[in-house]
Formats: C-alpha cells, sequence, structure tokens
C-alpha cells in the first residue's frame, strides 16, 4: 500500500498563513493503515494546528473531517459541505488525494500535510518497508517474489553486484543484499537455473520514465 | 495585590502502580499539593496521544502519566507504549510551540506512595516555573 509521513506542523503553518478557515482532510485508506492521515491523525493534526495558531495570535478556525478514500470523486462529495466553507484545505492523504482534491473542487486550494513516501508494507505494528517502485513490469517471478527493482539499490536485473558483502548491501549496510535474499530464496525453491538467465536491460519506458502512465479498460466502461 | 497562579495538572493512571501509590499516599495523610486531577485508565497502555493533546488543548498547565515500571506493567507492555507515546507528543509540543517539559511519565512501583507525593511536588513547582499554559 502507499505508505505516507505526515510533515512537520512548521512545514504545514505557513501553507495555512493566510486561511481564516482550514479543514484538515485525512483518508480512511492506505493513510490510515500506515498511521499517518486517517481520521485518527486527522483530529490529531487539526488539534495540534489549532493550539499553534493560537499560540501565533492568531483565530484560524479549523476544522477536521475524514472520507474513506481521497482518490475517488464519489467519495470526496460528503466533504463538499466542508470544503465549501473552508478557505483552505489541508489533506493529509497521499499526492493523489490532494491532487483529487484540487481537480474535484478547483475552486478552494488543497495542500499536502503529508509527504508520499513509497509503496509498501507493514513489517510490524510501526514498521513500514518499501517493496514496490511501481516499475510497470513485475519480474518477481524470476526472482523468487523479492523485487531487484525496489529492493536492490541498484535496481540491477543480474545480481548481484561486486559490493554484496555477508548478506548486506555496499551503498546501506543496514540494508539486506536484494539479490542475496533472491539467490537464497531460489534456493529454497529448487529454482536457482533462473539465476542462469541474463535478464536483458531493463525497459524503463513502462515505469516513470516513459512519462504519466495511464490505463483504459474499454470493457470495464460504462 | 496578585493572585498566584496555581498549575492545573492533569495526571493519566493506571490502576495498578500508577494510582494505588496515590491512595497510599492519602491513606497515609502524607502531603501533596491538590493541583493534580487524575484521570485513571486500566492500564497506560491505553493511553492515547490525544488524551494528552486534548488536555492541553483543554487548558491543563501540566500532564503527568503514573505508569508501571517498564519491565513492571501488570499488562506486560503498557507502560512502554505509554513512555514511547509521551515522546512522541513532547515532540510534538515542541512543533506546537508549548514546552515540553509541561509533559512527563513517571514509572512507580505500587509501594511508592512516598515518591508520589514528591513527585507531584516537583512537578507542580516545575509549571508554576513555566507559566499557566498559554493557550487559556
Amino acid at each position: 500500500m502507499i505508505i505516507g509521513k505526515q510533515k512537520p506542523i512548521e512545514e504545514i503553518k505557513p501553507m495555512m498563513a493566510s486561511a481564516q478557515r482550514v479543514l484538515v482532510l485525512g483518508c480512511g485508506t492506505c493513510v490510515a493503515v500506515c498511521m499517518a492521515g486517517g481520521e485518527k491523525e486527522a483530529a490529531m493534526l487539526a488539534s495540534a494546528l489549532r493550539m499553534s495558531v493560537k499560540l501565533d495570535g492568531r483565530s484560524t478556525e479549523i476544522r477536521d473531517y475524514t472520507v474513506q478514500r481521497q482518490c475517488e470523486f464519489e467519495y470526496n462529495e460528503s466533504a463538499a459541505e466542508l470544503v465549501e466553507w473552508a478557505d483552505l484545505i489541508v489533506s493529509i492523504a497521499c499526492g493523489i488525494g490532494v491532487q483529487t482534491m484540487n481537480e474535484q473542487f478547483p475552486a478552494r486550494q488543497t495542500v499536502p500535510g503529508l509527504n508520499t513516501t513509497f509503496l509498501g508494507r507493514p513489517m510490524e505494528q510501526g514498521v513500514w518497508a518499501e517493496r514496490c517502485l511501481a516499475c510497470g513490469n513485475c519480474v518477481l517471478h524470476l526472482t523468487g517474489g523479492i523485487c531487484p527493482i525496489s529492493r536492490c539499490a541498484k535496481n540491477i536485473l543480474n545480481g548481484p553486484c561486486g559490493g554484496s558483502q555477508r548478506g548486506k548491501c555496499e551503498i546501506n549496510s543496514e540494508i539486506d543484499c536484494a539479490w542475496q535474499l533472491i539467490y537464497d530464496r531460489l534456493t529454497t525453491l529448487g529454482m536457482q537455473d533462473l539465476l542462469l538467465e541474463i535478464q536483458p536491460p531493463k525497459d524503463w519506458s513502462t515505469s516513470r520514465d516513459g512519462g504519466p502512465r495511464k490505463i483504459v479498460r474499454e470493457d470495464l466502461k460504462l | 495585590m496578585s493572585i498566584e497562579f496555581e498549575p492545573q495538572i492533569t495526571a493519566f493512571t493506571c490502576r495498578y502502580c500508577g494510582s494505588v501509590p496515590a491512595d497510599m499516599a492519602g491513606a497515609g495523610h502524607l502531603l501533596y499539593p491538590a493541583n493534580i486531577k487524575m484521570v485513571t485508565l486500566p492500564c497506560t497502555g491505553r493511553l492515547d496521544a490525544q488524551y494528552l493533546l486534548a488536555a492541553f488543548e483543554q487548558g491543563a498547565d501540566g500532564v503527568c502519566v503514573f505508569a508501571c515500571g517498564p519491565d513492571n506493567c501488570h499488562h506486560l507492555t503498557g507502560s512502554q507504549r505509554a513512555a514511547r507515546r509521551t515522546v512522541y507528543v513532547k515532540d510534538l509540543l515542541r512543533q506546537i510551540g508549548l514546552q515540553p517539559e509541561r509533559l512527563e511519565i513517571f514509572h512507580l512501583g505500587i509501594g511508592q506512595a512516598q515518591d508520589f507525593a514528591r513527585i507531584v511536588e516537583e512537578m507542580t513547582a516545575r509549571i508554576r516555573e513555566l507559566g499557566p499554559n498559554p493557550l487559556r
């Protein structure tokens, strides 16, 4: 899922400098699961901002609300009245939610209260690790389910590199060498022969390098 | 004639090592300032960062958490969780513009009535020094 981290209050406050009525808008999906932008986090941020602006001597009114999923127009409709009330929306959804709000309610500016960081999964409560770079061409069937694009610092397809030492990455010794993990997993699966197949250089055009991506499914359109 | 500021301190405690010392201080007729209002939780593991923020937003001059020892929590890990959340909220207070020293966690054993009285005395003095909650 998408993992995000709230911006510090000192970064959010300047965005609200000229607003009299601010809506802190949370999202109940990915950012709620990673405890950065859900209903509770929206309530806490609104409380913190109320206290902070009051200490600055300002009388900004700050309310909070959370929609189920901020990247879809139909879910954001439930916030329409509050959006109308507000001068400014501080969204703690991921960047997609922020952009959706700006597209859906162009008369109001929605600013980001959260940094969208990566796609990943929870390792334990409070710890999230990156697992996917959304490169558009998944090769997990060739690597025993371990992603060489997101977990290898060099994104190489025919690893390991010469810097792999004792199972750790030479770029950052706290990171496991992805290709060590791939080798170990393919060995467990009895599929080491896959490593003998040399993969061609990655075609990055399916990733961000090809420009903004779009998928159209004619069969699903109404 | 000036009226000296009397700190209003909210104390979140658990039912065990958090509040029993307070009861024993009372039973032992130990004197301590009447500046604290206690909110008893089943365990300080139930303490939510929202409660701490809400206390300050509602005007508390200071907030204390009285918890079991980190390795002696009745519910095993509750007091450790409370400690981590307190650290988190102290940083939030700093970002907000309030002094992080207004919030503190204290780990007590069940028989530490005298330490409880001393801590309340010290916390009240600390908050008196810091002054009233500027949000009031």
